[in-house]
């Protein structure tokens, strides 16, 4: 298959780029520059991947937020999974997390060590564990915004009707809207405009980003993940900057309905509640977690083994923060490709799949020499 | 009976039940010229100027897979090293570590499917091993295979000979092997029809010895896909791939999709990659097309740029590096 050949979506590549060129020109007129923050880590990868940023004109800017959950997750949390393995807990995760450092050491070291800890691509697969060994506690690593969570929680659910005891979450599930108005509060960030995530907004519905939209006047647009999804998007965003308006334009609307799904919303609230939770680099964000409800606590990890998740240890030069908050761009990052390396890993921004910093160093090919024939 | 034989610790005891696995099992399926009468080493004559000689391990789990196993595997992956080196394979060796317990019926088809990928390219088995190890301390089969292979003195192969402006050629889909081990692992997908690419791209190799003194290099793009196999290659000059080009099976886009993998970084092990001069690419390609081995072959790039660099040109018209795989993409895929 050669996916991308098909003469009809280069022909749309090209006539959404005019276009974009075409509006950014006029808002240059203006002096006018435009910051987008896109806040999901599929985004952030799939732009590296297209070679988009630099095709953009020099007044539209491309800059990731905390769209990585990874990313957003502490070294403390990675400390109370080890501790668990210690304590004869058999862990499952997401491979994102493998080598996601710690205070000390990471996962896939305690694995080498001899704890037991499972890679998996479904959360059913935690489930699977708990049924074949039901005296030994199985821990699943519950980290992710409301898109992961609700897989999780699905997994919960069928684990208690299924009259299963050894299975627990360590949670640390974190939500995007909260989030944006952290972001939007920060007077060191300036955001003109935010590219809103596709999958995350399929569980929770392009109407949760309006309070943006309406209270503080930014375009916020849901898209898909394509190439073509993103110009399509930073299009409409542009269209919105040029008139002077502010509104919620789903692009997604294969996926994306102004509601949610309401079914996976009801699931999740049977069992979760807002929490107040620490976002890695940036701090506590009030009500922007999903812990477990109070009549749950069999199954919270924390509570089963009397720990409680720590701040944790992080190397002094780690600006990882300021990456997640587009204060930076990865390069700018003191240990970027300076002792940060997606092999030595020193923040999660580098070794998480969606890690802003992982895409530059995978994708990026600036900053590193020009060749000397093209 | 076989149903529900097993393979036993004294099996690779040394005793009877050894010699009867190797007469039943082994000579009744290899046992022709150099392993006649199980000498403890094979006598071998070779009428050829160089030889190139191989040796390869194999853990691939799970043991069977959709287009292949561990067998054909392990006659492939060996068969290959020395067919990418420019030699015709000749000599096999086969060394089976096998775990208590493990059905008769597995070992059989394991030995069955390597007979089969043996015959398939003119190759003898000439000697071999077998140890049968505790239940737990490994997973079913493990092998090990050695090659020898006569130079093709015809190529002159070294990624610095490599110039501006050479053509990339891949012999067909990437990334098809590591895409259906994957998904027979997990039980994902397996009706997606995908199979494994397990194949001796010896033929390939072959077809290209008009040409030879154009070939610059080649390689089965095996663990770290063709993004591993191209940084090995840029020593001299980087590399310059249109993504529009590339070509993959419509189920591995999928499961790839799905798990997060680019396929750049999936193995292969029935593929062949070649950098050649521009002169002769065409020819190349063209003989390729006509084998079942190359049938799906195209051109995917150029040999352009600095030494150690890889970049893909996207469908957008942007630019991006291709780095190299990092960390455990996919273990025990071979």
């Amino acid at each position: 298959m050669k996916g991308f050949s098909d003469p009809a979506l280069a022909g749309a590549a090209r006539r959404l780029s005019a276009a974009i060129q075409e509006l950014a020109a006029r808002l240059a007129t203006q002096g006018k520059t435009v910051r987008i923050m896109e806040v999901c880590g599929t985004h952030t990868m799939a732009i590296a991947r297209s070679g988009l940023r630099h095709l953009l004109p020099a007044n539209l800017l491309l800059t990731s937020g905390p769209g990585c959950p990874v990313c957003v997750t502490g070294p403390g949390y990675i400390d109370a999974a080890l501790e668990m393995a210690d304590r004869g807990a058999c862990i499952v995760t997401f491979g994102d997390l493998i080598r996601v450092p710690g205070s000390k050491i990471h996962l896939a070291e305690a694995r080498a060590r001899g704890g037991d800890i499972r890679v998996c691509y479904s959360p059913m697969e935690a489930l699977r564990l708990a049924q074949e060994a039901p005296d030994r506690p199985v821990v699943f690593l519950a980290i992710g915004f409301e898109t992961t969570a609700a897989p999780i929680i699905g997994m919960l659910d069928l684990a208690l009707q299924a009259g299963v005891k050894n299975l627990f979450l360590l949670t640390a599930f974190k939500c995007v809207p909260p989030a944006l108005t952290a972001l939007i509060a920060d007077p060191e960030i300036r955001i003109d405009a935010f590219l809103c995530p596709g999958h995350v907004s399929a569980i929770i519905g392009a109407d949760a980003y309006r309070f943006v939209a309406e209270t503080q006047r930014i375009p916020c647009v849901v898209a898909g993940f394509e190439p073509l999804d993103i110009l399509l998007a930073i299009e409409g965003i542009l269209t919105q900057r040029v008139s002077g308006e502010a509104r919620v334009d789903n692009q997604y609307q294969r996926v994306v309905r102004p509601e949610g799904n309401h079914k996976i919303k009801q699931l999740m609230a049977r069992y979760l509640i807002p929490a107040d939770v620490d976002w890695r680099g940036i701090g506590v964000i009030p009500s922007s977690g999903l812990a477990l409800r109070p009549e749950f606590r069999p199954y919270d990890a924390e509570a089963h083994f009397d720990l409680e998740v720590q701040p944790g240890r992080i190397h002094p030069d780690c600006q990882c923060g300021e990456v997640l908050k587009g204060k930076i761009t990865p390069p700018e990052c003191r240990l970027f490709r300076r002792g940060c390396h997606p092999d030595h890993p020193i923040g999660p921004c580098m070794v998480s799949s969606e890690g802003t910093c992982a895409a530059w160093f995978h994708y990026d090919p600036i900053g590193i020499p020009e060749n000397r024939h093209g | 009976m076989d149903d529900e034989r097993r393979v036993l610790l004294a099996h690779g005891g040394g005793g009877r039940l050894s010699r009867e696995l190797i007469e039943r099992e082994i000579v009744s399926r290899f046992g022709q010229e150099a392993l006649q009468g199980l000498p403890d080493a094979a006598a071998l004559t070779l009428n050829t100027p160089s030889i190139r000689f191989t040796t390869d391990s194999f853990v691939v789990q799970p043991l069977f897979f959709p287009g292949g196993c561990i067998g054909d595997l392990a006659v492939h992956g060996t068969l290959n090293d020395l067919a990418v080196s420019g030699a015709r394979p000749l000599y096999l060796s086969l060394s089976m570590i096998l775990e208590e317990g493990l059905p008769w019926s597995t070992l059989r088809r394991v030995l069955d499917a390597i007979r089969a990928a043996v015959r398939a390219s003119g190759t003898l088995v000439v000697t071999g091993d077998t140890k049968v190890v505790r239940r737990g301390q490994c997973d079913g089969i493990y092998l090990s295979m050695a090659g020898i292979g006569a130079g093709l003195e015809a190529f002159s192969l070294s990624p610095a000979s490599i110039r501006p402006g050479d053509v990339i050629l891949v012999s067909g889909t990437l990334g098809d092997h590591g895409m259906a081990v994957l998904s027979a692992r997990e039980s994902l997908f397996l009706d997606s029809g995908l199979v494994s690419d397990t194949a001796s791209v010896f033929p390939l190799v072959e077809a290209m010895l008009p040409w030879a003194s154009g070939v610059r290099f080649m390689r089965d793009p095996t663990r770290g896909g063709l993004a591993a196999t191209l940084h090995e290659a840029s020593v001299g000059c980087g590399f310059v791939l249109d993504e529009t080009e590339l070509p993959f099976a419509p189920a591995a886009v999928v499961i790839a999709d799905l798990l997060g993998i680019s396929l750049l970084h999936a193995p292969c092990e029935g593929r062949m990659v070649a950098v050649v001069a521009p002169e002769v690419a065409e020819a190349i390609l063209a003989v390729w097309l006509g084998l079942p081995e190359g049938c799906g072959a195209c051109r995917i790039g150029r040999a352009e740029g600095m030494a150690g660099r890889v970049t893909l040109r996207t469908m957008i018209g942007g630019v991006t590096l291709l780095d190299m795989p990092h960390g455990e993409l996919l273990p025990r895929i071979c």
